[in-house]
């Protein structure tokens, strides 16, 4: 299955091989971004750094929520809460092919015995209006790498396009452990499985998500969050610009609440578009407010004020 | 002749772009050749997953002089226009020759040696190449499919100079990623090229990789006593995917067969593009698939084999798990009710609003199609639920085909079953038309709901652009009416789609409608419950549907029966329309001459001559049925001594009336025998009363053929007639009585068809 001659990697060893590999190829190894995201590439480091022209190379893990996916842990391979290892080189390097398949090689993915290919997956999202070209990278058929060459973030074309690989954690994790159930991987060296670690949060988040989550506080959170975008990048500080970042926070919060309202079925099919609509004009006015301050930034000019 | 090889290397082509592309290049390259006075003897393009080629054979080592004609702006035209064409051609003014009043630019083009003009081709065809999607790379501005990463140039053996974006070309390529020997290939011409990448685990030509797929595929089903399920769309697809095809016979669990062929076919495909594979004892699906996978491992592919089936497990373990949730009791009621939430278009409303109208419109045509009436309202229900289930909702392509198996599960009559499985048929003209006349019914509605019901909105396709299939639509309502033998006006059909947009008037909606005759709405109190005086106003309230333009209007006020009686229009309500249809006149016009259209293109695909189908459709009749047979009756005699006779007699007399009705007004009514009329008159008219009574006897028992030879029998008469008498006699009662006489003769011939549109 793996290369012959090592064990294969517990969950945290893959993790920490793919920090070193990442981090011998010059990447800032970043921690994961501290609020719910349903994908781990709404971490800043990689939607907002996409933007501008400012080299920029970062690796990271982000915890990936998606309340509608959970299963109480009776599921085999459907979680609500999973990791997902974001890389982003801006502007991508001519071998990133090469870099990518080398990290596989590093976690025991033996390409000589493996059937690894590149099949078309033009990756987009709605949500923050991104799109770019790729590829899902197949190993004998499993899909286990999101591979992208951005070309757009916010509605509008990136200066520079970064590339971004986003491997599903768990998935490699139980093909290099050769494992049919996610909770049966070995999660250390040490006897820990990832049962022990995500069982009973797994259980206990699919009832919250599902039954106990209160629709009401969810809406009325829902739209806080929503007044208060508008209200931050409004609000008149001591930098005298626009306090995006922040700004931001509040737009991934507002993404996640919609998110619970859609698992507990209180989002009617005729208010989804108009929802999410909504998060992407948020998202988007970020994005420009976010573009326009890196490029002040890179040429020295002010930024724009208020 | 020198040779010419050109390869652009690059990261993974999408499958689904790559003979396309071959196309394109060839073309492209072929027709800048042309314009450069180049000339060659062979020409032939090579896509794989990471390389697209080119190999031209009996290029010249120089160009000829060529000289070319520009033509300019008009003698006359704005100085402008001349000054701009001056300096686009480097011309002066003197230079130019002036032909038909048009500038003409003659160029003269020395001749350059082919290296150059063919390195101008190849940035010209980069550049502009017409790839469906295409990317940025780094800081680069270049569009490509995905990253360009080399580019091999050689003519004559030697490589061209030529640099594009940072590329320069060389004569080096590389073979398979894995398999290869990892070194540069060093090519000298194409056979160095093929070959070397053949030795390094590259199948260049996209057909000998279809070919190795399927003759390993076959071979190592054959072994198992099992047969390769033949796809020509995913056999593309592989041979896109790998370019070194080595198909491998993985084992599924067998647990999984329980599930409907259709459902484990499609999750391979789609999902995970392999094949099915059925076995040769049962003749069932076997618990096996084919990957086609790109390597040739060395354990001989067994960890590709058994990691490809573990994924296929889990895909199949979700189809299960839709399987069973889909096939619980009263989930039909539950996915209507998830229809109102999906919208079919912004301007026709909900799929919900869609599955009334099928009912009403399945209900209203069950008769003419000889069909149970509740049965097909009770399918027309039924038919779209499935679009709500998981299963559909995984794979698409799936509609219907779940939906009847979830109808039987549900205990459904089975001819309702075979109607939600088989209303979307046909498809395409491969496919077959229903063959349950409950299903033929909802599939008829179904089709005339997407037709009608675009044109009400108007979204009739235009040239090439039919986005919502609608000329497929129309060729299935005609082999419906054909092939099931149903005596329907087209009129009709469309009459029964406007009769159902009643449906929109419901608790939240109301439709409203203005005619002269007709002011008003149909309301809520319709949808509470109702009395029978309000049933009697429905039932009148239909025939305004069809005499008005239609309006939705949202229920904010309580329409009802007051609002009609007092003959007001609200413009508010009509400007607050949510939905608006345009009149059944107009559309109805529009929907005959579309028809009319496709049932030529229809009977012109079965051989049938053209100017037999215009003599046909000039009748304006709107009954499919009943025009084919008269366009059969009037095929099968044509070429016969009595078509010929038929043929002969009209022409003879419409070239008559033609020439006289030039000189005046021709007289209305019929001949009479005049006294003191010569005997050829007299026993031509005795002769049409007879002929004429037969003709129309045989008309209205819509045989044609009979019809036609009644008429051929009036030659001699006719002849006779002709050539004895001067019908344009001096007696203006005896030339009116003659004119009359072959008016009746002319008439009588084109109340079979309009023969003057034949033409031989």
């Amino acid at each position: 299955m793996t290369a012959k001659s090592a064990e294969p990697l517990s969950f945290q060893d893959l993790i920490l091989t793919l920090h070193a590999y990442w981090s011998k190829q010059g990447c800032a190894i970043l921690q994961p971004y501290d609020v719910e995201v349903g994908a781990g590439t709404l971490h800043p480091a990689t939607v907002l750094r996409a933007l501008g022209k400012k080299p920029w190379k970062a690796a990271y893990v982000q915890p990936s929520r998606r309340p509608v996916d959970g299963r109480y842990g009776e599921n085999p391979n459907r979680l609500q809460h999973y990791y997902q290892y974001q890389v982003i080189l801006k502007p991508n390097p001519d071998n990133l092919q090469e870099l990518y398949l080398g990290s596989l090689k590093a976690i025991g993915l033996d390409p000589d015995l493996h059937d690894i290919r590149f099949v078309e997956d033009d990756w987009e999202n709605p949500t923050v209006g991104a799109w770019g070209l790729g590829w899902e990278v197949w190993c004998d058929g499993m899909e286990v790498t999101q591979y992208t060459y951005f070309q757009g973030v916010g509605g509008i074309e990136v200066d520079v396009v970064s590339g971004e690989l986003t491997y599903g954690l768990e998935r490699l994790a139980m093909y290099v452990q050769n494992v049919d159930n996610v909770y049966d991987l070995k999660f250390n060296n040490a006897g820990t499985t990832y049962g022990d670690v995500f069982k009973e949060q797994e259980r206990q988040f699919s009832a919250f998500n599902f039954e106990a989550s209160d629709v009401d506080t969810l809406k009325r959170q829902f739209e806080d969050m929503e007044r208060n975008v508008t209200r931050i990048l409004n609000t008149e500080n001591s930098l005298g610009y626009k306090l995006v970042l922040p700004a931001y926070d509040h737009v991934l919060k507002a993404s996640h609440l919609f998110n619970l309202m859609d698992a507990r079925g209180a989002i009617a099919v005729a208010e989804r578009q108009s929802y999410i609509g909504r998060i992407r004009d948020l998202c988007k006015a970020c994005a420009l407010e976010w573009a326009a301050q890196e490029e002040a930034r890179n040429d020295a000019a002010p930024i724009p004020s208020l | 002749m020198p040779q010419l090889l050109i390869e652009l290397f690059s990261e993974e082509i999408p499958a689904r772009m790559q003979l396309g592309a071959a196309r394109d290049f060839e073309r492209l390259f072929d027709a800048k050749l042309k314009a450069s006075g180049l000339s060659y003897e062979t020409i032939k393009s090579y896509v794989g997953p990471r390389r697209l080629a080119l190999h031209i054979e009996g290029l010249p080592l120089e160009q000829a002089a060529v000289s070319e004609e520009v033509k300019g702006p008009r003698e006359g035209a704005p100085p402008q226009a001349l000054e701009g064409f001056l300096r686009k051609t480097g011309l002066t003014i003197d230079k130019l020759v002036i032909e038909n009043g048009i500038y003409i630019a003659r160029i003269e083009k020395a001749a350059r040696k082919t290296t150059e003009v063919l390195g101008a081709i190849l940035e010209d065809v980069i550049l502009n190449f017409p790839w469906p999607k295409s990317m940025r790379s780094g800081t680069s501005t270049f569009r490509w499919v995905r990253p360009l990463k080399r580019i091999i140039f050689l003519f004559n053996g030697k490589v061209i100079p030529f640099e594009l974006e940072g590329i320069t070309a060389s004569n080096i390529t590389e073979g398979h990623r894995f398999l290869g020997s990892k070194k540069p290939i060093k090519v000298s011409d194409f056979d160095s090229y093929k070959n070397g990448l053949l030795e390094n685990f590259v199948i260049l030509d996209h057909y000998e990789r279809q070919n190795v797929i399927l003759s390993k595929a076959r071979e190592a089903c054959t072994k198992a006593g099992l047969t390769l399920m033949d796809d020509q769309g995913l056999l593309e697809e592989v041979a896109g995917l790998s370019e070194w095809p080595t198909p491998l016979l993985g084992n599924m669990d067998p647990k999984f067969l329980t599930l409907p062929p259709e459902v484990i076919k499609t999750s391979m495909k789609t999902h995970q593009k392999y094949f099915a594979v059925k076995d040769n004892k049962t003749g069932n699906m076997a618990a096996n698939f084919v990957v086609v996978s790109n390597m040739a491992a060395a354990d001989g592919g067994e960890e590709i084999k058994r990691g490809n089936a573990k994924v296929l497990s889990a895909r199949l373990s979700d189809g299960v798990f839709f399987w069973s949730e889909d096939n619980r009791a009263g989930n039909f009621d539950a996915w209507l009710e998830k229809l109102k939430g999906v919208t079919f278009h912004a301007k026709l409303g909900t799929l919900y609003e869609r599955v009334q109208r099928l009912k009403l419109i399945a209900e209203d045509i069950a008769p003419l199609m000889r069909a149970d009436v509740t049965a097909s309202g009770e399918a027309a229900r039924l038919a779209k639920a499935d679009l709500a289930s998981y299963m559909v909702g995984e794979f698409p392509e799936l509609q219907g085909v779940m939906g009847g198996y979830y109808s039987v599960a549900a205990g459904h009559r089975p001819e309702i079953s075979e109607a939600v499985r088989d209303h979307y048929k046909p498809q395409g003209p491969s496919d077959t038309v229903p063959a349950h006349v409950v299903a033929a019914t909802v599939a008829l509605a179904d089709k005339i709901d997407t037709l009608v019901g675009f044109f009400a909105i108007d979204e009739k396709p235009t040239g090439s652009k039919d986005p919502y299939a609608l000329r497929r639509a129309a060729l299935g309502v005609l082999r419906i009416l054909r092939e099931h033998c149903v005596r329907a006006s087209l009129s009709d059909l469309v009459e029964a789609w406007y009769k159902s947009t009643l449906t929109y008037a419901n608790a939240d909606r109301a439709v409203h409608v203005d005619t002269e005759n007709w002011r008003g709405s149909a309301g809520p109190r319709w949808a509470q419950g109702t009395t029978d005086t309000y049933e009697n106003y429905l039932r009148d309230f239909k025939q305004g549907l069809l005499e008005s333009q239609i309006w939705v209007v949202p229920n904010t006020r309580d329409y009802d029966l007051d609002i009609l009686f007092e003959h007001v229009t609200n413009k508010q309500d009509i400007k607050d329309a949510v939905l608006t249809f345009r009149p059944f006149e107009v559309v109805k016009a529009e929907f005959l001459e579309f028809f009319a259209d496709r049932l030529k293109v229809q009977l012109r695909d079965e051989g049938v001559r053209f100017d037999l189908i215009d003599a046909v459709f000039a009748l304006k009749d709107d009954d499919v049925i009943r025009m084919i047979e008269r366009i059969r009756a009037l095929e099968s005699i044509i070429d016969t001594p009595e078509g010929q006779d038929v043929l002969a007699l009209y022409k003879r007399v419409a070239n008559i009336l033609n020439a006289e009705a030039k000189k005046g007004e021709l007289p209305s009514g019929h001949a009479r025998i005049m006294s003191g009329a010569p005997e050829v008159e007299t026993d031509l008219i005795a002769r049409m009363s007879g002929v004429g009574a037969t003709v129309r006897q045989h008309i209205e028992g819509e045989a044609y053929l009979e019809a036609l030879k009644a008429l051929s029998t009036l030659r001699g008469a006719v002849d006779a007639f002709l050539d004895g008498v001067l019908v344009n006699a001096e007696d203006a009662s005896v030339r009116q009585n003659r004119l009359a006489l072959l008016q009746d003769i002319r008439g009588l011939v084109e109340s079979v068809a309009d023969l003057s549109k034949v033409t031989q």
